[in-house]
């Protein structure tokens, strides 16, 4: 054994962040401005200039933290690196020197040229809106819907599979058999259904993503639940008398934690391309405001010709680009889970 | 075996019953029905139709009957075929859902005759050695093309062989007869993105397989590899993709609503869209309930045959 004494470093400020808690509030730092920000502008009032600024400190350091955490797994740092160029853009949107996405100014000009003292990227399109600006951002309206409503999907499928884990009986015979039903819509008509019914906007797109997606998070935690129910500190805790709703939180929730990250992000993935496959069909998100599936639309309608085929492909490959991240992170994440 | 069947098709029954009625109770509201009255009388709008006018148009059509009969009355016409009328196209539903479900059938048969030898090859050579440089290289392609949603694969493909190779038509409109061009971007673009997942399924499951003392006793017996592949580990391998096949079609019924309205593909997907926006609520729930059933239907032909092509279950249960 050395007997040298090593005198006490302070540790670096990443790893002091490496904490559950850190985690958890940078991560709010982030994402209640963001949310705030695209959902209830408003509410905001003068904050509203000034609110993005401390959340893009937040997600740089999310990323450092997360591409350490990960580090093992190539795939992973991929992913992360694609959703985190797209959450640095959503949250520095409004400090990037763009243009007024919803400004016309020359129509139809082709990318990396200049028309009317402005310097168009990726050209504009047919009312000549600059698609850069456009496509930074339209991937806040993106992030924050899919985000949201996967979230809510999750707490509502979540509370429900633990519910019919946990009790079993009839309480499963009952959420079982309405999940089987919703289960059996084929999901694209289930959200047609559900938006024609409720009418396109993004609060109703929480909904049908919630209608359509919970069933199938409620049979996973179901499964997991039936098999950790039987565990020893679930008797210890319910031989001490604890509340079922003390045992479904603190006993069962942490530990079903692990396979339902990675159905998270994979779920991330897919409520994206339904927002933006919808609001293609005109179903979703309203104009005038940027957004992928909106700008897919409207080029889709006037510019099919090869010379303005850069109309589609702009926000084609940005959607397509945030997907592949998210897939690539649930791999990454699936393949590091497996190696422990 | 036989109860097991019956039991999945008391389920399914049950479940069609249930559905039906959501679909039936979810259109059926005030303000739908006012919405129908004004497009068959003619008017300006909702707010101008008159108290007397819209009670008159329900005891004509029969609506002002309760709830239940009304139900019990739809389910019986539906029984006998009769779906109703559209407003859109101003013809009956059954005939329109028919005409538009077999277009709907020659995509996803295109779909089907490409996307399971494909997806079934790229899994077998995937799996057959797991973590070889091999699978990894076909892996990443199948989690690449999956992970394109469809609307993006669909603009890249008439982008690069339509507007710009001049290849193929960009549209499957088919407004001069039936084209067999027109169908290739429709079909490639469902079968680019389901292919992977049957891929990835596959290799799991054939990588599974070759980890099975009897492929080591084959392979350490000194039988050709090929034989090792083809007759002893294919035939595990395949019973869990077969499965997938199946509910592929669930998949398809989705995915074909995005694809048919990009290419202006007069099929199920691109009718069930333009009633939804037009408010065409006897479409709607036809539209609805057959794809239902066909999502139900194909869950109890996978059951069915997984439990007959896997005897561990069949005898087990």
């Amino acid at each position: 054994m050395s007997t040298t004494l090593e005198r006490p470093t302070r540790p670096s400020l990443l790893a002091r962040l490496e904490n559950p808690k850190a985690v958890i509030g940078l991560v709010l730092l982030m994402w209640l401005p963001l949310t705030l920000y695209v959902m209830a502008p408003r509410l905001l009032g003068s904050l509203h200039d000034v609110v993005l600024l401390p959340a893009i400190p937040a997600t740089l350091l999310l990323y450092t933290l997360a591409v350490r955490a990960f580090r093992g797994s190539t795939v992973a740092v991929i992913g992360l690196s694609l959703v985190f160029f797209w959450l640095l853009m959503a949250v520095s949107a409004p400090y990037l020197p763009l243009i007024d996405p919803n400004r016309p100014i020359a129509p139809f000009t082709p990318p990396l040229t200049e028309a009317r003292d402005h310097f168009f990227w990726l050209g504009t399109d047919m009312r000549g809106r600059d698609l850069l600006s456009r496509a930074i951002w339209g991937c806040q309206r993106v992030l924050v819907w899919g985000v949201t409503a996967t979230t809510v999907a999750y707490v509502i499928g979540t509370t429900f599979g633990l519910v019919a884990g946990y009790f079993a009986g009839w309480w499963d015979e009952v959420i079982s058999f309405a999940s089987n039903v919703l289960l059996s819509f084929p999901v694209m008509v289930l959200f047609i259904v559900i938006l024609t019914y409720l009418g396109p906007s993004g609060l109703n797109i929480i909904v049908a993503v919630t209608v359509a997606s919970a069933p199938a998070i409620m049979r996973i935690v179901r499964g997991l639940t039936l098999d950790i129910k039987t565990r020893d500190y679930v008797f210890a805790a319910q031989t001490r008398g604890e509340h079922p709703i003390y045992v479904m939180l603190i006993e069962l929730l942490p530990n079903v934690r692990g396979p339902i990250i990675v159905d998270a992000c994979l779920r991330l993935g897919y409520t994206t391309v339904a927002i933006t496959t919808l609001t293609f069909l005109g179903l979703g998100l309203q104009p005038p405001d940027p957004d992928w599936g909106l700008m897919i639309r409207e080029a889709a309608r006037s510019a099919m010709l090869w010379q303005f085929s850069y109309m589609l492909l702009v926000p084609a490959l940005a959607v397509s680009s945030l997907i592949l991240g998210f897939n690539l992170m649930a791999d990454g994440l699936r393949e590091l889970s497996l190696r422990d | 075996m036989t109860r097991l069947i019956l039991q999945r098709l008391v389920q399914m029954a049950l479940i069609m019953v249930f559905a039906s009625f959501v679909i039936f109770a979810i259109f059926d509201t005030d303000e739908f029905k006012r919405k129908l009255a004004v497009a068959e009388l003619g008017g300006f709008g909702v707010a101008a139709l008159s108290e007397e006018a819209y009670a008159n148009w329900l005891a004509q059509k029969g609506l002002d009957v309760p709830f239940h009969e009304r139900y019990a009355q739809w389910v019986g016409d539906v029984l006998q075929g009769d779906f109703g009328h559209s407003f859109e196209k101003n013809r009956a539903v059954g005939p329109l859902l028919a005409e538009r479900l077999w277009n709907t059938a020659i995509l996803a048969f295109w779909v089907f005759a490409l996307m399971i030898p494909l997806g079934l090859l790229v899994g077998i050579l995937a799996g057959m050695n797991e973590g070889s440089p091999r699978d990894r290289a076909l892996s990443f392609v199948a989690v690449f093309t999956t992970s394109i949603p469809e609307i993006a694969t669909a603009i890249l493909l008439t982008v690069v062989f339509a507007l710009g190779l001049g290849w193929l038509p960009a549209k499957a409109a088919m407004i001069q007869g039936f084209d067999p061009w027109q169908l290739v971007l429709p079909v490639l673009t469902l079968v680019l993105y389901a292919f992977g997942y049957l891929a990835r399924m596959t290799r799991a499951s054939m990588a599974e397989v070759m980890t099975q003392p009897y492929i080591r006793t084959a392979i350490l017996k000194g039988l050709p590899y090929r034989r090792v592949i083809l007759g002893h580990a294919l035939r595990n391998a395949l019973i869990a993709p077969f499965t997938i096949i199946v509910l592929q079609l669930n998949w398809l019924l989705s995915g074909v609503v995005v694809v048919e309205v990009f290419f202006e593909y007069n099929g199920f997907g691109r009718l069930l869209l333009e009633a939804a926006l037009f408010g065409d609520v006897y479409v709607i729930q036809a539209a609805t309930l057959v794809a239902v059933a066909v999502a139900v239907t194909s869950q109890l032909v996978s059951d069915i045959g997984y439990t007959f092509l896997n005897p561990r279950i069949r005898f087990g249960a």
